[in-house]
């Protein structure tokens, strides 16, 4: 079932306006940005280039200590201060960007590909191979999502790419329903069947109308899905199923911080706050692209 | 209507016996399995032969088909098979783990409930816009909280700074709030959002208009009018609350060492104990498939508009 979003119809109708009809350039488009949504686009830019260039936002080494700085409070050398082992816990941080947002990108993007792959299938082809199709994804759905990629876990092994996967194939059964909806959506307007008449083989109007018509809320979903795979890739992280330490991906940074929690607030509150962070970034992007199912 | 029903039974048996083909070909195909975890370590000095014997004993070599009609069988008759980490059966952990998991998730739920509706009534009463926003926003913030960090940062606050809840020695009930909470913090949000659109959605209908025009209070119309039709579609989304339930409940129990399902889920995945996991995955699966019948069939019951359409759409 596909609802609505009501709530934002104001964030949606600037959007719409541009698609649709003239385009806008980039300062102007810049300037009519909601301030929320221009917060959230600068978000994620930092956590992209802290994954791509670290180098460039910290001077410490996020995996060596510096003796005698143990556990030190946030200050001016050490903006978020030290771990038990003396490292700079925004270093850390930073680094630990590539980690989080890659297993986060490697997730949408496998649940993407499959997941959109499977519904295009189902919404275009003949009715055994559709519900074929959907059946399998309501399997999908039946398993909870936290099981579903621990099985896979079990199957594969811990480490950030397994813990990647699993939380992609996770999102598959998602984007198959969604894709497949729209698919269907698309297939029943008027023009797309001017397109069969007029002489339109079936991939090429796939590819022609289909397909970029369908793409507006299969990319918002993905969006939400990158929010969401950031937040699951830091639980496994948390249960000590994704990278072992001492990489510093963000949800064994929490875990690890766990232990001084009477001492150190800073270790576990950091880290957490970067991640809600990004999400909400990456959650608020995902509405200003149209709707979005529930 | 019976025919409805049939079918819908027919698809909630199929749905479950592909969760447990799925999850029987995700955990029995693993590579590492847990016998040879177990048994391998040198210092029980077991010899080659006895681990052979002792694999023979749980069935471990024989043909995967075997294996999976044997399971299935077994599962049919409510045996869940043995854990090999702990050496007892597996439906003997699950009953002494599942009291636990039941009382958290009843009561994070009901808190859950009464947030969500909290938010989504107090929201469109509101007089001010800017209340409203604010109070339209948390379930997004509420979402994209990670559950593990908010059941840290609550020990954080309540216990070590406040002192208001104690870490040592809690009493049974003391030791639930801060777990209830923050299991109820990733339902709620789904729950709120459902709620808030729901309300926004029936708000806009005509008979809205006319019991307004008639000179009915907005509370009025609220309580009477738009709360019972906003709270309808809200049971739609009964299974992905208890996804959402499955998921906090492994988390907030290793957060906070509760001796529940999801503290038992966490060890069975740290320990490969396929057993396990397989059972309580096949389980969820069916309280899922469950929950989705009840709904179903609590739908033409709840709305009569839906009661002639009900074997029509089957």
């Amino acid at each position: 079932m596909t609802t609505f979003d009501t709530v934002h119809d104001d964030i949606i109708a600037p959007g719409r306006g541009h698609g649709a009809g003239r385009r806008l350039s980039l300062p102007l488009l810049i300037r009519r940005l909601p301030p929320g949504l221009a917060l959230s686009w600068l978000v994620l830019a930092i956590a992209f280039l802290w994954a791509v260039a670290p180098s460039l936002f910290t001077s410490y080494n996020p995996l060596e200590g510096v003796g005698g700085e143990q556990l030190r409070r946030p200050d001016a050398s050490h903006l978020l201060g030290t771990d038990a082992l003396g490292r700079d816990l925004y270093a850390r941080i930073v680094y630990g960007a590539v980690h989080s947002l890659t297993g986060a990108f490697v997730a949408v993007a496998l649940g993407l590909v499959i997941g959109t792959g499977l519904g295009v299938v189902a919404g275009s082809v003949r009715r055994r191979v559709d519900d074929a199709i959907m059946r399998l994804v309501d399997v999908l759905l039946s398993i909870p999502p936290l099981l579903l990629s621990l099985s896979i876990i079990i199957l594969l092994g811990f480490g950030t790419v397994n813990a990647a996967i699993a939380v992609g194939l996770t999102s598959v059964a998602g984007f198959a329903r969604l894709a497949r909806s729209e698919v269907v959506r698309v297939r029943r307007s008027d023009y797309v069947e001017a397109a069969f008449g007029s002489g339109g083989t079936f991939t090429s109007v796939l590819r022609r109308h289909v397909l970029p018509n369908s793409l507006t809320s299969v990319l918002a979903i993905a969006a939400l899905h990158f929010g969401s795979a950031v937040l699951q890739i830091s639980t496994l992280g948390f249960l000590g199923y994704g990278a072992p330490p001492p990489t510093p991906e963000w949800g064994l940074l929490i875990a690890e911080g766990r232990n001084y929690i009477s001492t150190a607030w800073w270790l576990t509150t950091a880290p957490g706050v970067i991640v809600v962070l990004v999400v909400l970034a990456a959650n608020r992007v995902s509405q200003s692209f149209g709707k979005v199912p529930a | 209507m019976s025919g409805y029903l049939l079918n819908r039974l027919g698809q909630a048996l199929f749905v479950l016996w592909a969760a447990f083909t799925i999850s029987f070909v995700l955990l029995q195909a693993m590579p590492g399995d847990a016998v040879l975890i177990k048994f391998q370590n040198p210092e029980l000095g077991l010899n080659p032969q006895q681990i052979a014997d002792i694999r023979a004993s749980y069935a471990a070599d024989s043909a995967i088909w075997v294996q999976y009609l044997q399971t299935i069988g077994r599962f049919l008759t409510g045996n869940f098979g043995y854990s090999v980490q702990a050496g007892v059966p597996v439906s003997t952990m699950l009953a002494a783990h599942l009291p636990a998991t039941l009382k958290l998730a009843s009561l994070g739920f009901i808190l859950a409930a009464v947030f969500a509706v909290a938010i989504a009534f107090v929201s469109s009463l509101t007089p001010f816009a800017w209340l409203r926003g604010a109070i339209q926003s948390v379930p997004s913030l509420f979402i994209s909280i990670p559950t593990f960090w908010l059941g840290i940062m609550l020990i954080q606050i309540f216990s070590f700074r406040l002192k208001l809840v104690p870490v040592i020695n809690p009493g049974p009930w003391q030791e639930l709030i801060l777990p209830v909470i923050t299991l109820a913090v990733p339902i709620a949000a789904p729950l709120a959002q459902v709620l808030v659109r729901n309300i926004d959605d029936v708000l806009t209908r005509p008979f809205v208009a006319v019991a307004r025009a008639k000179g009915a209070t907005r509370h009025w119309v609220l309580w009477r009018h738009v709360a019972k039709n906003a709270l309808l579609p809200t049971l739609t989304i009964a299974g992905v609350l208890f996804g959402e339930l499955i998921a906090g409940a492994v988390v907030t129990e290793t957060v906070f060492g509760l001796n529940g399902i999801g503290g038992l889920t966490e060890r069975a995945v740290g320990s490969q104990d396929a057993a396990v996991l397989q059972a309580i995955v096949v389980l969820s699966a069916l309280a899922f498939v469950i929950i989705n019948l009840i709904v179903d069939l609590l739908f033409p019951v709840l709305d009569p508009r839906l009661r002639t359409k009900a074997g029509a759409t089957a």
